[in-house]
């Protein structure tokens, strides 16, 4: 009677070492990890919650999907294939050891002759001298060989070749277990556990590092790790974070790490062409600091802990910005001071909007070329920052310090998006000769200034013969001018097509339309020559280059009204500060993946490169007969090559 | 002159004559020579890259004499264009011979231009029958392999020419890859097409040589990416000079196992059966394929983790490039155990290789097109 139990064992055992299993774990692998190369990993939560909305967001943070590398199920996954590649290993190394030693020199003439490849040599005339070349041969060819005496008299030579082979399976299947030990100290295994067991837990909130709990922080002794450490230049840290989900940890490490100095060097062409780091190591242990420059490829490790240049961000420069109302009839500016990572305050009352300063870059490397096919250049500094309003909706914009060259022509370029999935909009301000934005801002003021709109109507019709032989038309020409003007400062081109929307007839659209335009243009010539003149500087000529001037002008006029806040930062001063991104590794597994990693190449070697070969003579008494076979774990066209050039040989050796 | 029984074979390192060693000392100088001259641009790594290519370059070539060949013309030609440059990239498009043959873009070109011939020659040869024809189509495909290898070679020279600084080994980008890409897979058949004595499967493998080559060229024309560019930080390491080599054995001795298995299934289904080698050794061949291309691919990922551990610190990150090789190492080791502990053969298996070949694909091109990650390697 078998024991059920015992057999139910058994057969779990056959299974999980079984072959079959084992294939289908690495398919099951191989699959799971498409997932997380097809979803982007370890996003802010909030991207996924935008792109899929709450009801899949959910579901897809309980399996685990925005960190599948490290969720429990792909872990058990991991766990299996090493439980089912160590039973396997279990249960085949006796017969692979068994394999490699053996010469299976109790084969009989009867199971030989079941062999598919043998033959046999008659008419033999000395057998013992037969035995002695055959033994040269063997030894030649590189096999080792054990000769028996028979029951009945005849001799047996058995040998083997290449069954070091064996030892690759060996090696091949221990290696991908110690690999995966390795993989496993480095995950994070300890610190799930003690999540589940309620002893740590992570922090999701933005706070001082003061004010993390004990419950979010690592002590020193963690054995294994993985953070990230912000230094800017001129400060140290005795932390790094890790991130986990959509929170943090805080590393707490056995010494603190300073920036001296942080550097980018660059090719002629503007591509980066190195980040390096001047560290201070300081730890009371250490009789003087030890300073080094580290960058990337080329980390530095002390007290086990191995320190990378990962990336570089802005250090808290700090900013000068004149300020302009875009929709104040003057040109008045206000200056502006702030940092990178603080916060100023723009307006008052209701009205007044916080500005959180966001990033800085020195070198912005675009392509302006209209087909995208031209080089690359750097265009300067640029500010991320965003308005906020007391509701606490904010606008984000990107504005860059020096005017753009597009087409031969210059610009002030400012970016606007409303939430971070939206692509920046730009509002395109023409710069004047002198590479300013004085004129435009005269211009839009101009623009603005109801207190002008009668002095520009009465320049255009004094200059437009038609209206002036009569009074009353003339009146009326004018006051439509001013109108015009008023609604056009209201809100640009669209304000102006929704007057049109409101009281022109269908079919008549088109021709006032075209006839607004051409009004707006020609008084956008009169506003314009109008605030040069307050300048004191020579009015406008004519000619394509002035048409589209005034073309540009009045487009970015338009576009004011879309850009989100009335205000327009223009950065005119900076101090650069940057700030080294560090990654801070203890990695106890890496001399065990590498360890494994040596095995697995060895394994792999031997068990494709070796071919295990068996031959057996029987030498059979008084018959002057050989019989020769020969064996092979794989047979394949070398195998069947290698007996067929044996055998010829053999024969013209010993018949 | 032997006293030996005549099944025994001697050593390799008796079987040598006295051209195999005058090869390996051109070589030995070689290598010394570049040493001497460049050691200060190498650290000790790249040193002993230098002259384990040497060794390398020695051994392979009395294994396989037509290698050999191939290694001093790439060598005698690139010295030569190099001479021609007198250290000026002007000189391109002024010396008649390296603007029409052997500045590194022309010899590109040539090697495009040369493996299409090659292509078509092989099937003409192929639907004639002809052993004539099949001999002129291997004989283009080595004049390919030539002009592809003294392109990267004078590309790796053209680079310290734009600057010192900007020099690097041309196995930067997707466009150099590529090209290493088409001679390795190239190389690969060559040595079994000799090994097998078979050339019916040329017109095959250079099928999914030429796919590459008209990537090459769309790359060239459409993107205009051929140009060399700097390498950012990333790349600036001794790491790159030997994991990249390494990948793209594995990759182009897998594409060579899948071009054999559409021959098998051809040939299987009776189709150009009859000029086809025999399926045994069709299915022969599809095995050392893979098992050279997974051996390969099992020390560039290795490699590969070595690098990543150095340049962004951590062996294994989960990034794109980095999973999509795990997952063509899995594919793989799945396809060898079937094949070796099932004992499976056949049509399953030949599909299998083939589809493996579009897996293999992703992870090389499609992981650059649409997945994001750390690997800092040619985006589209
Ligand atoms: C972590 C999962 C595993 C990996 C990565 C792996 C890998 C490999 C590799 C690379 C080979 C060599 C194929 C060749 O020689 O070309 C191999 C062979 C083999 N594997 Fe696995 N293996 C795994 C799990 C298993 C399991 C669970 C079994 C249990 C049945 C198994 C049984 C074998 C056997 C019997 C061979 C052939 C050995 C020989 O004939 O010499 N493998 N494996």
């Amino acid at each position: 009677m078998q024991n059920p139990k015992l057999s139910f064992i058994k057969n779990l055992f056959d299974l999980l070492s079984s072959m079959r299993f084992a294939v289908s774990l690495l398919s099951i692998l191989g699959v799971a990890s498409i997932i997380g190369t097809v979803l982007k990993q370890n996003e802010p939560y909030e991207n996924y919650i935008v792109k899929f909305g709450q009801f899949w967001f959910g579901l897809f943070e309980t399996l685990g999907l925005y960190d599948v590398y490290h969720s429990g199920w792909f872990l058990v996954i991991l766990l299996f294939l090493v439980v089912s590649t160590s039973f396997c290993i279990y249960r085949n190394t006796p017969m692979m050891l068994r394999e490699w030693r053996t010469f299976k020199e109790h084969a009989t003439e009867k199971s030989l002759h079941a062999f598919s490849h043998q033959a046999t040599f008659n008419h033999v005339a000395d057998v013992e001298g037969a035995k002695q070349k055959l033994i040269g041969f063997l030894a030649s060819k590189g096999f080792q060989y054990k000769i028996r005496q028979q029951a009945d008299g005849g001799q047996l030579i058995a040998a083997k070749a290449g069954t070091h082979q064996r030892w690759g399976y060996i090696f091949t299947h221990v290696a991908m277990v110690v690999i995966l030990f390795g993989g496993l100290l480095d995950g994070n295994l300890p610190f799930k556990l003690q999540e589940l067991l309620g002893q740590k837990r992570i922090e999701t909130l933005d706070i001082p590092l003061s004010q993390v709990p004990a419950q979010s922080r690592m002590p020193i002794s963690n054995p294994s790790f993985r953070g990230n450490m912000t230094l800017p230049e001129g400060s140290s840290s005795n932390v790094a974070f890790i991130r986990v989900r959509d929170g943090y940890l805080v590393q707490e490490l056995p010494f603190a790490v300073a920036l001296k100095d942080f550097r980018i060097e660059h090719y002629a062409t503007g591509q980066p062409k190195s980040f390096e780091s001047d560290l201070v190591i300081i730890d009371p242990a250490l009789e003087a600091p030890v300073t080094k420059t580290i960058s990337v490829n080329h980390p530095l490790t002390y007290k086990g802990i191995a320190i990378y240049q990962s990336d570089f961000q802005d250090g808290g420069t700090t900013l000068n910005f004149n300020v302009w109302n875009l929709l104040a009839p003057n040109n008045q500016t206000q200056g502006l001071s702030g940092a990178i990572f603080d916060k100023a305050k723009l307006g008052d009352g209701d009205h007044a909007l916080s500005v959180e300063f966001n990033d800085f870059r020195k070198f912005n490397i675009i392509n302006l070329s209209p087909d995208g096919k031209g080089k690359p250049h750097n265009v300067g500094p640029n500010v991320t920052y965003k308005l906020r309003d007391n509701r606490g909706q904010a606008v984000e914009y990107v504005t860059y310090m020096q005017p753009m060259q597009i087409d031969g022509k210059f610009y002030f370029i400012s970016g606007m998006r409303e939430t971070v999935q939206d692509e920046f909009r730009y509002l395109r301000i023409p710069a004047d000769d002198d590479l300013s934005l004085h004129n435009f801002m005269h211009f839009r003021a101009t623009m603005f200034d109801a207190t002008q709109y009668e002095k520009i109507a009465k320049k255009i019709a004094d200059s437009s013969l038609d209206v002036n032989k009569d009074k009353a038309i003339r009146a009326q020409f004018e006051s439509s001018i001013v109108r015009l003007l008023a609604v056009f400062a209201q809100g640009g081109y669209n304000q102006v097509a929704r007057m049109i929307e409101e009281h022109v007839p269908e079919s008549e659209r088109e021709t006032s339309a075209a006839t607004y335009i051409k009004m707006i243009n020609i008084a956008a010539y009169e506003a314009y020559n109008l605030s040069l003149t307050q300048q004191k500087k020579p009015a406008l000529g004519h000619g394509p280059e002035v048409e589209m001037l005034l073309r540009e002008s009045l487009n970015a006029f338009s576009d004011m009204f879309f850009y989100g806040a009335p205000y327009y930062l223009q950065l005119v001063q900076f101090e650069h500060k940057e700030a080294s991104g560090l990654q801070l590794t203890k990695s106890p597994g890496q001399k065990w993946v590498y360890l494994g990693s040596v095995l697995l190449v060895l394994g792999i070697f031997a068990m494709m490169y070796i071919r295990e070969r068996r031959i057996w003579f029987y030498l059979k008494p008084d018959a002057n007969q050989v019989h020769f076979a020969m064996a092979s774990n794989r047979k394949n066209l070398d195998f069947e090559q290698e007996f067929d050039l044996y055998r010829n040989q053999l024969t013209s050796l010993i018949s | 002159m032997s006293n030996l029984p005549d099944y025994q074979q001697k050593p390799l390192l008796q079987r040598l004559d006295w051209q195999d060693w005058l090869y390996a000392v051109i070589l030995l100088i070689g290598a010394v020579f570049a040493f001497t001259k460049y050691a200060h641009y190498m650290d000790a790594y790249e040193v002993s890259f230098l002259f384990g290519a040497a060794v390398l370059s020695s051994y392979l070539g009395w294994r396989w004499r037509a290698l050999a060949k191939l290694v001093l013309a790439v060598g005698l030609v690139s010295l030569i264009a190099v001479s021609l440059y007198q250290g000026s990239l002007e000189r391109v498009s002024q010396v008649f011979v390296l603007k029409f043959l052997i500045a590194s873009q022309s010899a590109i070109m040539w090697m495009n231009v040369l493996f299409v011939l090659a292509m078509l020659t092989y099937w003409f040869a192929l639907y004639r029958r002809s052993a004539f024809t099949a001999n002129v189509a291997s004989s283009l495909t080595w004049v390919a392999v030539l002009f592809g290898f003294v392109g990267l070679m004078v590309r790796w020279y053209e680079s310290y020419l734009i600057a010192p600084e900007v020099g690097h080994i041309p196995v930067s980008n997707l466009y150099e890859v590529f090209v290493l890409f088409c001679l390795i897979t190239a190389l690969l058949y060559l040595h079994y097409e000799q090994k097998l004595n078979t050339k019916q499967l040329g017109g095959f493998v250079l099928l999914v040589i030429n796919a590459a080559v008209g990537f090459i060229l769309w790359y060239t024309f459409d993107r205009e990416a051929h140009g060399i560019q700097p390498l950012v930080p990333a790349l600036q390491s001794y790491w790159m000079k030997i994991h990249v080599p390494a990948n793209f054995v594995g990759y182009g001795a897998f594409s060579l196992a899948a071009m054999v298995a559409l021959a098998y299934l051809l040939a299987a289904k009776g189709v150009l059966a009859s000029r086809l080698p025999s399926l045994d050794v069709l299915d022969d061949l599809m095995y050392k394929a893979i098992a050279v291309g997974f051996a390969f691919f099992t020390i560039a990922t290795i490699l590969g983790a070595m690098w990543a551990a150095e340049a962004w610190g951590g062996y294994w990150s989960w990034d794109p490039k980095e999973t999509w090789a795990l997952i063509v190492w899995l594919n793989y080791a799945a396809w060898l155990h079937l094949r070796m502990v099932k004992g499976l053969r056949g049509p399953t298996l030949a599909w299998w290789s083939l589809i493996g070949l579009l897996i293999t694909t992703f992870a090389f091109l499609g992981v650059n097109m649409f997945l994001s990650g750390l690997h800092s390697y040619g985006t589209l």
